[in-house]
């Protein structure tokens, strides 16, 4: 029954590295045909463990087939495709060949039999997302790049210190349902959840992405987090502590995107608050939560990464990135203005869209279980969303005033790829079975009942009539907001600085006070040289020194002896 | 970033500017908007709402609910923004620590054009 699988990842990196190799006609060719050749051998798989090797003396699971990883494997290489067909005309090849690596991590985690598979995998997506961000270019991205990769391998260190104790003290490497409880599995835990961006360490995410290329956010935009969610899931579920985990996540996303002012900063905050979504459904831990978590993980990478297309499409053609210097986009860009905007619907949860038939599972999932403040919070998270996502970003990047701009409509196969993506999030929202056939756990969950869309309507649209109202408020101002990177940033830097600046300070006094000290001595005692030297001086103090002199050398000899 | 020069707006009344941003088409969306908005609150006497924990199956619930939150979650992110707030530039400034070179980079980078 072991026959022959081609691993998927390794399929994706063996493209990514043609990518390198071709000729240049032929790259567009092999970054378009690598995910989906991907995409057939993932639906090759079939359930459990398919393909073995040896590592490090370790029999290591390679590739194991389930519907939950087949899910979040066909998502990843959907999204490689559409980030491929976005940007292979525009991005340099190294970073088309970078995101592929990035994908096939992302993919391996995916398949991954066993933590040791895990973890390799895990740290190849580390590597090439940094390779991502630099591709930004700019001294900026430079720094944040740095920035992502510390946190990411210190990630990876905590990752792997849990990994070899769990190894060491049950043996097993195998991927399963632990509990917190000891060093190894919070080890686990903390590792997983600085990849999904978990507070506090959420920041590294809204630091580095909007800093990538305009084709580059679009890939960063999907594989990191949702491979923490899809470890969350197969290690974690039911862990009551995610779900205040994922509260804080959602809210900490509405508000900072609130205050923000890039736009493709307000994605990425808005990434972490849907991360929190899906944290929410893992700690909540039914059959109907877990569904709804993978689900709306698929669904997201779709969405987010339209909405990254459509930030990106508008910073390809116009250089800017600030809400306060966009506006009136949709003037000549009414195409992107269109996609941007089912985007936006999607990720509201509005309904017949994608984000509706996946968000409505993880807080049916917490009114089932009776979860009242938890439901309540998601609720109103939910308007949140509509908030700071649905109606803040189209409305200040394509609305609000007119900024003068009249960048002509984005290149073809940028509009093709918000296309294929808009289609998708509009179709899973009309045809929910599509989707629901896919989840790990079987499906009886009915989205679209009359009360549950009129809900849902009533939620959003006065949530919108909120922004309306308060526009005033949200007027965009130049600034940014501090957050947890400050302290990395500047409180560190300076209390190191004020350590460093002190300690020097006071060498620099005792070196001084020393050398003014003994040459003030010396000069003291040449030039009052007759006061120690004397012949005139009494014979009883010649004779005292004399006796001083002698103790001093006794005690010497005494203590060395 | 392909950079062609942007051809400015040329139209500068109001009346000759795109249909949509017209003061008169605003009027009228702000009408759809509310009949909208009544119609998703009148719906509620067809349709039954499923209650879970009993205020949510109040009349109106979710249009209050909705509104109320996003007001207070806009309030509290204008109340934080006055404490966390910074100037846009704020992580380039030269400070006592931060390595000069990197902040002339940026600054040259972005040549006084907003990025």
């Amino acid at each position: 029954m072991f026959e022959f699988i081609l691993p998927p990842a390794i399929l994706m990196i063996a493209g990514a590295v043609l990518i390198g190799v071709a000729r240049p006609a032929l790259r567009p060719l092999i970054a378009l045909a690598t995910p989906l050749i991907t995409l057939y051998a993932i639906w090759q798989v079939p359930d459990g463990v398919q393909l073995t090797a040896t590592f490090l003396g370790y029999e290591v699971q390679f590739v194991e087939g389930s519907d939950l990883r087949r899910l979040f494997a066909t998502v990843f290489a959907i999204m490689g495709f559409g980030g491929a067909l976005f940007a292979f005309r525009q991005s340099k090849w190294w970073e088309l060949s970078a995101a592929l690596m990035y994908a096939a991590g992302a993919i391996g985690v995916s398949f991954a039999g066993d933590l040791i598979v895990m973890f390799l995998f895990w740290e190849l997506m580390a590597l090439f997302s940094t390779v991502v961000v630099w591709c930004g270019g700019t001294e900026r991205a430079r720094a944040a790049g740095i920035r992502y990769a510390i946190i990411h391998l210190v990630g990876g260190i905590v990752l792997k210190i849990g990994i070899e104790g769990l190894i060491i003290h049950t043996g097993s490497p195998e991927i399963r349902a632990l509990t917190l409880g000891n060093f190894d599995t919070w080890m686990i835990f903390i590792g997983v959840l600085i990849n999904a961006a978990a507070p506090p360490i959420s920041v590294w995410l809204a630091d580095a992405y909007p800093e990538s290329s305009p084709m580059g956010g679009v890939f960063l935009s999907a594989f990191t987090t949702k491979t923490a969610v899809l470890a969350l899931i197969m290690l974690f579920p039911g862990t009551e502590l995610l779900v205040w985990l994922g509260l804080i996540m959602i809210f900490y996303g509405i508000i900072w995107a609130l205050l923000e002012n890039d736009m493709r900063r307000i994605l990425s905050y808005s990434i972490v608050n849907q991360v929190g979504f899906m944290v929410v459904g893992v700690g909540i831990g039914t059959e109907l939560a877990l569904n709804g978590a993978a689900a709306h993980a698929f669904a997201h990478i779709i969405y987010k990464g339209l909405l990254f297309m459509s930030a990106g499409a508008v910073l390809y053609q116009t250089g800017v990135r600030k809400c306060s210097n966009l506006g009136g986009l949709f003037r000549t860009m009414p195409l992107t203005t269109v996609c941007g905007t089912i985007g936006a619907l999607a990720i509201s949860a509005f309904p017949w869209t994608s984000g509706f038939i996946s968000k409505s599972m993880i807080s049916s999932g917490a009114a089932y279980e009776h979860m009242a403040l938890v439901w309540y919070l998601l609720v109103a998270a939910s308007a949140g969303v509509f908030l700071h996502a649905g109606i803040k970003f189209p409305w200040f990047v394509f609305f609000q005033k007119d900024s003068g701009l009249r960048p002509p409509e984005a290149p073809w196969n940028m509009r093709a790829a918000m296309i294929f993506f808009s289609i998708i999030c509009i179709g899973l929202g009309v045809f929910p079975g599509l989707l629901y056939s896919l989840l790990p756990y079987p499906v009886d969950y009915k989205p679209y009942t009359p009360d549950h869309v009129l809900s849902q309507l009533q939620l959003l649209l006065f949530a919108g009539l909120a922004f309306f109202v308060m526009l005033p408020m949200m007027k965009r101002t130049l600034t940014i907001t501090l957050d947890f990177d400050y302290f990395y940033r500047r409180m560190i830097p300076k209390i190191a600085g004020f350590i460093d600046r002190s300690l020097a300070s006071a060498r620099d006094r005792t070196i001084e006070a020393v050398l003014s000290g003994g040459s003030r001595a010396i000069t003291q005692v040449r030039v009052q040289s007759y006061r120690f030297f004397s012949s005139r001086s009494p014979m009883g103090q010649m004779a005292i020194w004399m006796a001083v002199l002698l103790a001093v050398i006794v005690l010497m000899a005494f203590s060395r002896g | 970033m392909s950079q062609s020069p942007l051809p400015q707006n040329p139209e500068k009344q109001p009346d000759h500017d795109h249909w949509l941003v017209r003061p008169k088409t605003i009027r009228l969306l702000w009408w759809i908007f509310g009949a909208i908005l009544a119609l998703t609150v009148a719906g509620q006497f067809f349709v039954h709402f499923h209650t879970y924990f009993g205020v949510d199956g109040w009349f109106g619930f979710y249009a209050l609910y909705g509104f109320l939150t996003c007001v207070g979650m806009v309030v509290g992110a204008k109340l934080l923004g006055f404490l966390l707030k910074r100037p846009d530039d704020y992580y380039f400034r030269e400070t006592e620590l931060a390595p000069s070179q990197l902040t002339d980079k940026v600054r040259t980078e972005e040549g006084g054009k907003d990025v």
